[in-house]
């Protein structure tokens, strides 16, 4: 069905279930109780962030797990596609089609220049490349090189480049939203879903994007089970080798570089619909840095593994770095007091200011005792409950013959 | 299927009255309930206190967030009640804010403004928080301003200092307590005629972004309007780190005043490496002895630079050794709890802490266009900077505004800077339709859903 | 001209710092084929062992004074360092005043120790590892390296200057026959640049003249054929990731007066220094400190007044726009070997 195979179709409506039921999956507890306040994870903004990150590493793993080229600049499409989107609103409308399809092509635009220049290097050759122009990128949008040149704004330096009510927006109709909007349906409004003690939001703007995640899922599995998937990873497995049957890899490596450049740009245009301001730090290498982590933590060369990475990340980055001292007193607050300040100087550390602690130690135990990423651990807990099904992990899909 | 605008305090409203079928779904909608977006319930009420607490500024963040702390327990009833007792204002009366008791949610805004507004979104969409607080730099600052805004929620900014926050960036649902680059250099200029005469040779280095701009605008305006010649003003890279390529051509310009539009790390490194490796504060040139400026001054960074900072010249909206009765209360129970003086922008964000509270008091409700209402064009008096107003055009404070100079000789770790000179409001007043503050639109107040 | 010449300095001043760190991560890179994300870490640590020396001599007794009082009104207390009162309060002065040379004392063992320990308790295990996986170890250690130093530091920058007799500026302009007060340059970045060049090439005669470092250069170009005539190569490889550590522990040591150390130093440096190495070329220690100086110089002069002019913000783009240039002329950097992490 589909063009999949059964495993993959199994797979691809595993995706499509979580991302309809993770307004309810990611709240799992009431919204008033102690656990709810610090770990529910199911408000629009950040399920936004997974599928849209998600969406993002998926893009990266096209190219970084199926042809081992890593680009260490990948956040400055990310950055384009966000200010064309922006500038979309700017000029036209606040409907988010215009920019969507702008911000998917000048990514598009970007990536084949940039990579048409460094895939003419390899290995750490090409990544620090991509990482120079990158670089240069952010710092053309950080000081608004280009604007100053001209005497105008293009990105708006570091405050970011946002909608006023005086600029143009030449389509914008009489009574027309003033917020994000698909023809009138609103990204930003929600409907909620009260049982017992818990609260479910629906939003919009969440099931746009996770609409568009799915279909970057589908499009990266047939990538992978394609014939041009096939010969990235014979690239990836020996390029020299590739070169001397008288192929030429460079075009093949271009697509891959491209196709993962325009989901980084429908992932910046996602960003900024969800939320119509972007500024440069999109682009900073830490940026790009995080996309690596991502693809990484969650398994490289895994069609489910990226999103997963991604997930953890910004779970952390949004949901640890809020508990503070107060909130861990109210949890141990059921100990004697000498035992729950004990507990809370032990856990303080790793929470709130010093989330990044906790990062850096789960990016080492991860990589040490799990080298496949954290689909490694979803496989060992499915080998856990005797359940032999085998993923789709690094070993397999690399070895496989496409079916 | 009803669709609705988002607001999950709002249907907590409504659900508490009909949702008595314990299990049953029921389904809501959100726009049946009090008119604005995460109308408190119960007996609490939630604000959010974004800083930054990882990055450059993090300890500048932390040291809001202990001033943010404190302003919730004084508005509790808890501690010595600090500026309470001397606001000019007396609605506040330690039973929290309309009589529910004040919680607070804290985020990391890691100076970043992605990260700042995705903190900030997490307190209203999942925290249900009616006010955020807090930050470190405009660039967030105005980020957050634009999404709470957006919510309909009141952004009551910490410490921001360029012009454009109030000015071409204002919005209705945001209050800006600290002052601006224009009024540091207003506060500067007759100063340093005082101090240096009318006929200097300035050479400006400013951090290549948005409030470096402004604030290089300020300085030249107003050290132009005392005479002084500009010779260059040379943008640096933020977080250059190694001033060296920047600092060797002043040496030859024939300017004898360095006006350093840096701030956090860059002003330490800037300022440090002027003095201590290219010596310029002991050369003498036109027969003058170089003079070095930094228009705004913080503790932190003060503390940073160390004794390089001796007799540098700078501005500040609010410092713990002034004398008056407010202060006094501040620092008393800032420096008892946590056993050192507060900085600036951590007296920025206690106040704006009280002041929201005291306008959703006067206002009777916490509907942001209540508070909106009440905030415009209010004068108070007692929260340490001498009578001020909330100017209702662009949500500006106008206040006396700190000239300091960096201690001659420290007698401990604190004494870093002294006050030069209290520059009297009047003289940094200016029209909302300034040339630096021009464009931009306050827009309506936005109460949300 | 006089311009010209000041920016040059600056330029062989920021370049020695770049070939400096860049030289400890191409003995990493080359000699253990790890991609070491911590090495910006190692820097930042050889930084706040300056920090910490100046704390130490800074270490004091504490006595009420009764006459003065603190900002609540309490009496101040006032602190009297230990080490003014054993060698008396001049000499101990002057020690204090000495702290960031006299922390090389502090630099080298505990640089040898950390190198130890990274390479034989973390490092060891991943040499078969892909390079992503590197990586990512390397990178959460410098994460919580950072962590761990803000959390006994701060996030504040701290102030460690240098010796009183080596701040400020000489005239050397004078002795080659410009007018005075033209060419004027920081005493401390001179020190810089000599030391610099002391440690570099301490290290390349080490590799050159020495046996240890011969097996260790044999061991580079081919790891495994030295491994078969019976030489324990790992062990040297240890010693190297120590010696690589102490360059950049002593690099960030004696750059805590340049720039104040904060615990975001090392991420600060990380990505200049694979640019560098990178543009020097993997595997080629002479490449790292030739593309360290290119860089530094061609970042100074492009920060000029009069190239900014021409065109506005080309200082904080050069070394990236150079980068490319060179990557595209000289497919494998400026001296890279072939076949090294082009895979």
């Amino acid at each position: 069905m589909l063009g999949l195979n059964s495993r993959d179709l199994r797979l691809f409506v595993i995706v499509c279930a979580l991302c309809l039921l993770a307004p309810i999956l990611l709240n799992p507890f009431p919204v008033a109780s102690s656990l709810g306040e610090s770990f529910n994870a199911g408000y629009p903004a950040l399920m936004q962030r997974f599928v849209i990150f998600g969406l993002l590493v998926i893009g990266f793993n096209i190219l970084f797990g199926l042809t081992g080229y890593l680009s260490f600049g990948h956040a400055a499409f990310l950055g384009v596609g966000s200010f064309a989107a922006v500038w979309m609103f700017k000029l036209l409308s606040y409907n988010i089609v215009p920019a969507i399809i702008l911000s998917v092509i000048v990514a598009g635009l970007f990536s084949v220049v940039i990579g048409y220049i460094a895939l003419r290097r390899s290995g750490i050759y090409f990544s620090i490349l991509t990482l120079a122009f990158a670089q240069m990128m952010y710092s053309i949008a950080y000081s608004d090189l280009v604007g100053k040149m001209f005497g105008t704004i293009v990105t708006n330096g570091e405050t970011g480049l946002q909608v006023y009510n005086d600029d143009p927006q030449f389509l914008m109709g009489e009574g027309a939203p003033t917020v994000p909007h698909l023809f009138g349906l609103e990204m930003n409004s929600a409907f909620t879903w009260k049982v017992g003690g818990w609260e479910f939001i629906f939003q919009n703007g969440y099931y746009l994007s996770a609409l568009f995640m799915i279909l970057g899922f589908y499009l990266s599995i047939r990538i992978f089970r394609s014939p041009f998937g096939m010969m990235l990873r014979a690239i990836k497995s020996n390029q020299t080798r590739m070169s001397y049957t008288g192929l030429d890899t460079k075009p093949y490596m271009l697509a891959a570089f491209v196709i993962s450049g325009m989901y980084a740009g429908l992932a910046g245009g996602l960003l900024a619909a969800m939320d119509p301001l972007t500024g440069a730090e999109r682009m900073f290498w830490t940026a790009s840095g995080e996309i690596v982590v991502m693809a990484i933590l969650g398994g490289v060369g895994t069609l489910l593994g990226p999103v997963f990475g991604a997930g953890v990340i910004k779970y952390l980055e949004n949901i640890v770095s809020k508990i503070n001292s107060d909130i861990l007193h109210s949890w141990f607050a059921f100990m004697p007091e000498w035992m729950e300040n004990l507990v809370v100087n032990i856990l303080y550390p790793f929470v709130g200011k010093g989330w990044h602690l906790t990062l850096g130690l789960l990016f080492m135990a991860v990589v040490i005792f799990l080298p496949g990423g954290l689909m490694q651990l979803g496989e060992k807990i499915l080998a856990l409950f005797g359940r032999k099904k085998k993923s789709d992990d690094a070993k397999t899909g690399a070895t496989e013959p496409a079916e | 299927m009803s669709k609705s605008n988002f607001s999950r305090r709002g249907v907590l409203a409504t659900g508490a009255m009909t949702a008595g079928g314990l299990m049953l779904p029921t389904y809501l909608r959100a726009d049946a309930h009090a008119g604005f977006t995460n109308a408190p319930q119960g007996d609490t009420v939630k604000i959010g206190f974004n800083v930054p607490q990882t990055g450059p500024y993090a300890e500048e963040g932390l040291d809001e967030l202990r001033a943010q702390e404190l302003a919730v327990e004084h508005l509790n009833g808890m501690g010595d009640g600090g500026m309470l007792n001397t606001f000019s204002e007396k609605n506040l009366d330690g039973t929290g804010i309309l009589g529910k008791k004040v919680e607070f949610v804290t985020g990391d805004t890691q100076t970043k403004s992605d990260v700042a507004r995705a903190s900030a979104q997490s307190m209203i969409q999942k925290d249900g928080c009616i006010m955020i607080n807090g930050g470190s730099s405009s660039g967030v600052a105005i980020a957050v301003q634009g999404l709470c805004q957006e919510a309909g929620v009141i952004f009551m900014a910490g410490l921001t200092h360029s012009n454009d926050t109030t000015g071409k960036d204002k919005k209705a649902n945001g209050f800006r307590h600290f002052f601006n680059g224009y009024m540091s250099g207003a506060a500067l200029g007759p100063v340093l005629e005082n101090e240096y005469g009318n006929e200097r040779r300035a050479y400006h280095l400013t951090a290549d972004y948005t409030w470096g701009w402004t604030q290089q605008e300020s300085m030249q305006a107003s050290t132009e309007a005392i005479g002084w010649e500009t010779v260059q003003n040379v943008l640096t890279p933020v977080g250059a780190g190694d001033f060296a390529s920047y600092l060797t051509p002043v040496i030859n310009s024939g300017a004898d005043t360095l006006v350093l539009n840096h701030y956090g790390g860059d002003m330490v490194n800037s300022l440090t490496q002027a003095v201590t490796q290219f010596g310029l504060k002991d050369k003498v040139v036109n027969g003058k002895d170089f003079k070095i400026i930094v228009p705004l001054y913080s503790e932190l960074m003060a503390a940073g630079a160390g004794s390089n900072i001796e007799g540098v010249f700078g501005s500040m909206n609010w410092n713990w050794q002034l004398q008056d009765a407010g202060t006094a209360a501040f620092v008393k129970s800032f420096g008892e709890k946590y056993g050192f003086p507060p900085s600036g922008s951590a007296h920025t964000c206690y106040v704006q802490t009280l002041l929201y509270a005291d306008a959703v008091t006067r206002a009777g409700t916490f509907n942001p266009c209540g508070v909106v209402e009440a905030l415009e064009d209010f004068d108070f008096d007692g929260m340490g900077n001498g009578p001020t107003t909330y100017r209702g055009a662009d949500h500006q404070c106008f206040k006396d505004v700190l000239v300091m100079k960096g201690t001659e000789n420290p007698t401990n770790q604190y004494d870093t800077l002294e006050i030069v000179e209290v520059t009297p409001r009047a003289q940094v007043e200016y029209e909302p339709d300034h040339p630096m503050f021009a464009g931009g639109d306050l827009g309506e107040c936005n109460p949300g859903a | 001209m006089d311009a010209l010449i000041l920016q040059l300095l600056n330029g062989m001043d920021k370049g020695a710092a770049y070939a400096l760190i860049a030289l400890g991560l191409t003995l990493i890179f080359g000699t253990l084929g790890v991609v070491n994300f911590a090495h910006g870490a190692l820097f930042m640590i050889g930084a706040f062992c300056a920090v910490t020396m100046q704390r130490i001599l800074n270490l004091s007794a504490t006595i009420i004074d009764e006459t003065q009082t603190d900002f609540l009104g309490n009496p101040l207390k006032v602190e009297v360092p230990y080490v003014q009162s054993w060698f008396g309060e001049v000499t101990g002065a002057a020690i204090q005043d000495w702290a960031v040379p006299l922390s090389i004392l502090l630099v080298i063992p505990v640089m040898l120790l950390v190198g130890w320990a990274m390479e034989r308790g973390l490092i060891k295990h991943f040499y078969k590892r892909p390079h992503a996986d590197q990586i990512l170890v390397t990178f959460g250690l410098a994460i919580v390296i950072g962590e761990i130093i803000k959390a006994f530091y701060g996030a504040n920058p701290i102030q460690t200057p240098s010796p009183a007799a080596l701040t400020g500026s000489i005239d050397l302009g004078v002795a080659i026959g410009f007018e005075p007060n033209t060419v004027i340059y920081s005493i401390w970045r001179i020190v810089y640049f000599f030391f610099a060049a002391l440690i570099i090439a301490g290290v390349f005669a080490f590799l050159q003249f020495t046996t240890f470092g011969m097996v260790v250069r044999a061991g580079m170009a081919d790891r495994e054929t030295v491994g078969m005539l019976g030489i324990d190569i790992d062990k040297r490889f240890t010693v190297m990731f120590g010696i690589a550590a102490c360059v950049a522990g002593l690099a960030g040591m004696m750059y805590a007066p340049i720039l104040s150390p904060h615990y975001n130093l090392g991420m600060d440096f990380l990505v200049l220094s694979f640019v560098v190495v990178v543009v020097g070329g993997m595997g080629s220690l002479p490449g790292a400190v030739l593309a360290g100086f290119v860089l530094g110089i061609v970042q100074s002069l492009s920060s000029m007044n009069e190239v900014k002019a021409i065109i506005p913000g080309i200082d904080q783009i050069i070394i990236y726009l150079v980068a490319i240039i060179i990557l595209l002329t000289r497919p494998r950097g400026l001296m890279g070997r072939k076949g090294v992490m082009e895979e």
